[in-house]
């Protein structure tokens, strides 16, 4: 989710504001710009009733937590929650899942959107490009539950589209559940993906590209270069910073397998193949109870997840691109 | 050709003539074209299937065009209560949640569009650690279960008041604004409350739509939500309808029916995902209009 809007190249700053430059005193300041620190006051709740309170939460997965004794009173158990996932005997099926899934995500997922938008890039009839961004951008906006049931209809036993086909074309009578199936659960998770994100993710890259200088294309031109030479030595240069970016954003999301989608395609037979950190979560925390136990989950995926971005972060200035922060 | 080129389409345009260029080009013409056919056939399908009989739907695997049209399956829908007020809860609850969201990211951006405001880095860095790291689902959903917001439609509303992704970019483009006409104001004696309500939210009309959209769809599609806050079934949105009537058996997602009528069983799951995507596709032409705007301007990064 943190990925559908992307930090575009940093902004101009505003010219600083010459009013109050200097150090104030706190009660000045705050009577000076009483309304200010007014407006500020409902989002300050927001954040801290549904950020900021969640986050001290998380201390109830050091605790056996019982809701009638609360945060304080519940007693403090350590990484017992910790070590019961860690020796549990999910815990390697729920990595091996959820990794597998990123992984296929980084090598289809990920470069789906940079390819097709160089291909975009290529289009000359402006009128093409235009529907085709159109109608690619379109599935963005419809939901995990739209595109489960999509997904149904296309790929189920009785009706659906593909045994449809096999029935007409092959002949073949044998009524196939592909949603069941626990060999077609990363394929359909993968072309769901593709199919709602590829369009929408090539908007951030067209922009990197639009913002490329066309003398630098000229100037290649001059030196003989071919498209597939200014290709290679114009554009790709161009949007590596943008592709870095992405990396980095994407990275943090390692662990994160998005609950919707897999909560909606996990079914009771391929729960082998489909169980991820976050369904998990939510099987053993809202289904079954086990409330201090799903937030050690939570907390160990969440915790990976800011050493991920941040790990990331590093290593790409280590490698001489400029980084996210 | 032209001779001098000051856009890169027109640069390219030198290499029009070689083979390899043409045939790469109609490949790509293919390719793209291609791509948009992939994106649009299942929702054509599924319009095409929501117009057919269950006869036709079961024989025919795959078809743009009915060969019979019946308006059966949203007959059978609208006759249903579930449905009706599925609909009628989803759209208020969008209606209701997008105002409370616009309001408070807004309200929340402006002082933290003023530099000179003191406090203000410690606030922002706290929003955008928020990007970086959150409770989680469990200790959010105990929040709200202390709140007393469990199977309260505000369940569906507060905990996604405000998206600190947007917050930051309608920050941004406060700080854009020019500063002049708010200077103006003041001097004419308006206070800071004033300055926001009678220039610059008239002057952020356009950024207003675009959030206002981009907050309506995130509701009208939210199943999370639902899923861990609502338990009862008299309160369902229309998401959780599109996932029990397709993905479940249909005709108990629609229990308390006229038992003579047979629910057209297969149709229901066309017409239902049909309706939940139609409002989305009716607003997509203003959603696109805005969204470059949206994914462009901001940054995190300051």
């Amino acid at each position: 989710m943190a990925t559908d809007l992307v930090p575009p190249p940093p902004t101009k700053a505003a010219p600083k504001a010459k009013r109050g430059a200097g150090k104030v005193p706190l009660r000045a300041a705050l009577l000076r710009y009483r309304w200010l620190y007014l407006m500020l006051i409902p989002g300050l709740v927001y954040f801290a009733l549904f950020k900021y309170l969640p986050m001290y939460g998380v201390t109830i997965a050091f605790q056996d937590f019982l809701p009638f004794l609360g945060y304080s009173g519940s007693p403090w158990v350590g990484f017992k929650h910790f070590q019961e996932l860690f020796s549990g005997p999910d815990f390697g099926r729920l990595m091996f899942n959820t990794l597998f899934l990123a992984l296929l995500h980084i090598l289809i997922v990920f470069p789906a959107p940079i390819v097709v938008a160089l291909l975009l890039n290529e289009l000359r009839l402006n009128v093409l490009k235009r529907s085709v961004q159109s109608l690619i951008y379109i599935p963005h906006f419809l939901s995990w539950t739209i595109v489960a049931s999509l997904t149904y209809l296309l790929f189920a036993a009785d009706f659906g589209v593909l045994s449809g086909w096999m029935r007409d074309l092959l002949g073949d009578t044998a009524k196939i559940d592909y949603m069941a199936q626990e060999e077609w659960f990363r394929p359909l998770v993968i072309l769901q993906q593709l199919w709602k994100q590829t369009g929408w993710g090539t908007i951030i890259y067209l922009a990197a590209l639009a913002g490329v200088d066309p003398n630098l294309y000229e100037a290649a031109r001059m030196d003989g270069a071919g498209r597939f030479r200014q290709l290679w030595h114009v554009t790709l240069p161009a949007i590596r910073p943008t592709v870095v970016v992405m990396a980095i954003l994407s990275s943090g999301n390692l662990l994160d397998s998005g609950f919707e989608q897999i909560w909606l395609m996990t079914t009771s037979l391929n729960r082998s193949v489909a169980d991820v950190f976050d369904t998990y979560v939510y099987y053993t925390g809202i289904t079954q109870g086990a409330i201090s136990y799903s937030t050690a989950v939570g907390l160990f995926k969440g915790v990976a997840g800011v050493l991920l971005i941040f790990g990331s972060n590093w290593l790409a200035k280590r490698l001489g691109q400029r980084g996210l922060f | 050709m032209p001779t001098i080129t000051t856009t890169k389409k027109q640069a390219v345009v030198d290499h029009h003539g070689s083979l390899g260029s043409r045939v790469f080009d109609t490949l790509n013409v293919v390719v793209l074209a291609g791509l948009a056919l992939i994106t649009v056939l299942p929702l054509l399908y599924v319009l095409a299937g929501s117009f057919a009989g269950e006869a036709e739907i079961s024989s025919r695997p795959f078809f743009l065009w009915p060969e019979r049209f019946v308006t059966e399956s949203y007959a059978y829908i609208f006759a249903t209560d579930a449905f009706l007020r599925a609909l009628l809860t989803t759209v208020v609850v969008t209606a209701v949640g997008m105002v409370v969201q616009v309001l408070l990211t807004f309200t929340m951006a402006y002082p933290l569009a003023k530099r000179y405001l003191p406090g203000r880095v410690l606030v922002l860095n706290l929003v955008i650690f928020t990007l970086v790291f959150s409770g989680g689902m469990i200790p959010t959903y105990l929040v709200v279960r202390d709140l007393g917001l469990l199977d309260s439609y505000w369940a569906l509303i507060l905990p996604l008041a405000i998206n600190p992704f947007y917050l930051i970019i309608v920050k941004s483009f406060f700080q854009e604004l020019p500063q002049a006409i708010e200077e103006a104001a003041r001097i004419d004696g308006c206070n800071e409350m004033g300055v926001f309500f009678r220039i610059v939210l008239p002057l952020s009309k356009p950024i207003i739509a675009t959030f206002s959209l981009f907050y309506a769809v995130g509701i009208w599609n939210d199943y999370m939500s639902p899923l861990l806050y609502i338990s009862d079934p008299q309160k369902w949105t229309l998401q959780v309808l599109v996932r029990q009537l397709t993905q479940t058996d249909a005709a108990s997602a629609l229990s308390q029916m006229d038992r003579t009528w047979v629910p057209p069983e297969q149709g229901l799951k066309f017409a239902v995902v049909v309706i939940a995507t139609l409002p989305i596709l009716f607003f997509y032409p203003f959603l696109q209009k805005h969204f470059s705007k949206g994914v462009l301007i901001g940054g995190v990064k300051e």
